[in-house]
């Protein structure tokens, strides 16, 4: 059962595509998981299409039609990566939009450790400013309480935490800027595999986030 | 030409590679793809490339296309959507959507369900008509002008929760006009 979603308004932007790569990644693997979600989006891209058939025509080149056409038969070229065939303990837990950027099983994957809370694998993507990230949180790890400059998108794959009474469990999305303080602890005996966009360096409250810090960076 | 023929035209292309149907699809939707990426502001030039791309992606995603869950018009809107983000932005789309053959059990569809389609793509032809200026003024910018709904917030000089409650009035009154089936 999923209980926290992303903000209509951030399923408005992906589904008219002005959410950057790295945002619309968390959006798109949690709507992939969530039918509810899925529909808002769905919804969107009708209002698009009405928009689309709704404007007025605009002439075409006279030659377009033909060029097309004598393109047809050409093989498709820098076509989006496909998924990489992996095991099937990845495909369970990894949703669909995300496996292209692993491009290998989870056990692959090049994860570093820091401290002895988790593991950290960065995700590779062109758009500037953003840190994206599979973070594997141990069971029972503390994060150091903490806020954000910029905002913070977390997708739960697997596992769960508990943050400010709250529970976010396998397909949970958390949206924290600013005017959250927070503090995840990992209550599940499994560990809690969660992807992590942030738009801007984490800011760390408190003593153990002063230590933490240099690991954290951007 | 109605939303039912171009659907069709969709799935001939999908099943059996016909360039007919796609040179028919090409006369509706070229001039409009082009139209909506001119509104888009890319220059004449741009748009046009971004239209003949589009529309070579519409010959090779045919097979993606489900009719029961969308209608010709926004599924050819996604591809616009997609292209320029390709093109413009050189970057990735995550999407939602698996790249499989959607099921076409023909037999699963009753003389109901198709008399509800139909008015559904009516609905939705006239939803955009029927939206109040202000909203419309809302989707327009979001959609033709590639902004976020805060940056549309900021130009429009509209407190943020005015847009998203338009954003919310759009979406709801989107979402009565489609059937339980297809939100």
């Amino acid at each position: 059962m999923i209980n926290h979603h992303p903000p209509l308004e951030l399923l408005f932007d992906y589904a008219t595509g002005s959410l950057p790569e790295p945002v619309a990644l968390a959006v798109a693997s949690h709507a992939s998981m969530c039918s509810d979600c899925r529909k808002q989006v769905d919804a969107v891209e009708s209002l698009g299409g009405a928009l689309l058939s709704s404007i007025e025509p605009e002439e075409v080149s006279k030659d377009a039609l033909r060029s097309v056409m004598a393109r047809l038969d050409e093989p498709e070229v820098g076509a989006m990566r496909c998924a990489a065939a992996t095991n099937r303990e990845t495909t369970e837990v990894v949703p669909e939009p995300l496996l292209p950027y692993l491009g290998r099983g989870l056990a692959h994957l090049a994860w570093r450790g820091v401290g002895r809370k988790f593991d950290e694998v960065h995700l590779n993507l062109a758009a500037k400013g953003f840190k994206a990230s599979l973070m594997r949180l141990k069971p029972g790890a503390e994060m150091p309480s903490h806020t954000h400059v910029g905002t913070e998108y977390t997708l739960v794959l697997a596992g769960g935490y508990k943050d400010n009474g709250e529970q976010y469990g396998r397909g949970d999305f958390a949206l924290k800027d600013s005017s959250h303080e927070h503090r995840p602890i990992v209550d599940t005996d499994e560990p809690c595999l969660c992807l992590v966009v942030l738009d801007a360096p984490v800011k760390l409250t408190g003593a153990m986030g002063r230590l933490m810090n240099p690991f954290l960076r951007v | 030409m109605d939303n039912d023929h171009l659907s069709n035209l969709i799935v001939t292309i999908a099943n059996a590679g016909d360039r007919k149907a796609f040179a028919d699809l090409f006369k509706h939707f070229a001039p409009r793809l082009k139209a909506f990426a001119v509104r888009q502001g890319v220059g004449s030039t741009t748009a046009e490339e971004l239209m003949q791309e589009s529309m070579l992606s519409v010959w090779r995603k045919a097979h993606t296309f489900d009719p029961k869950r969308a209608t010709a018009s926004t599924w050819v809107f996604t591809i616009l959507r997609n292209k320029r983000i390709d093109m413009l932005r050189r970057e990735n789309r995550p999407d939602v959507d698996i790249e499989d053959v959607p099921e076409r059990a023909s037999d699963a569809s009753s003389a109901d369900e198709d008399y509800q389609t139909r008015q559904t793509r009516d609905l939705l032809r006239h939803a955009m008509d029927e939206l109040p200026a202000d909203q419309v003024e809302v989707l327009q910018k979001a959609f033709f002008e590639d902004k976020s709904h805060s940056v549309v917030a900021e130009e429009l000089n509209l407190p943020l929760g005015t847009v998203k409650s338009r954003i919310r009035l759009a979406l709801s009154r989107m979402r009565a006009a489609l059937p339980e089936s297809q939100i």
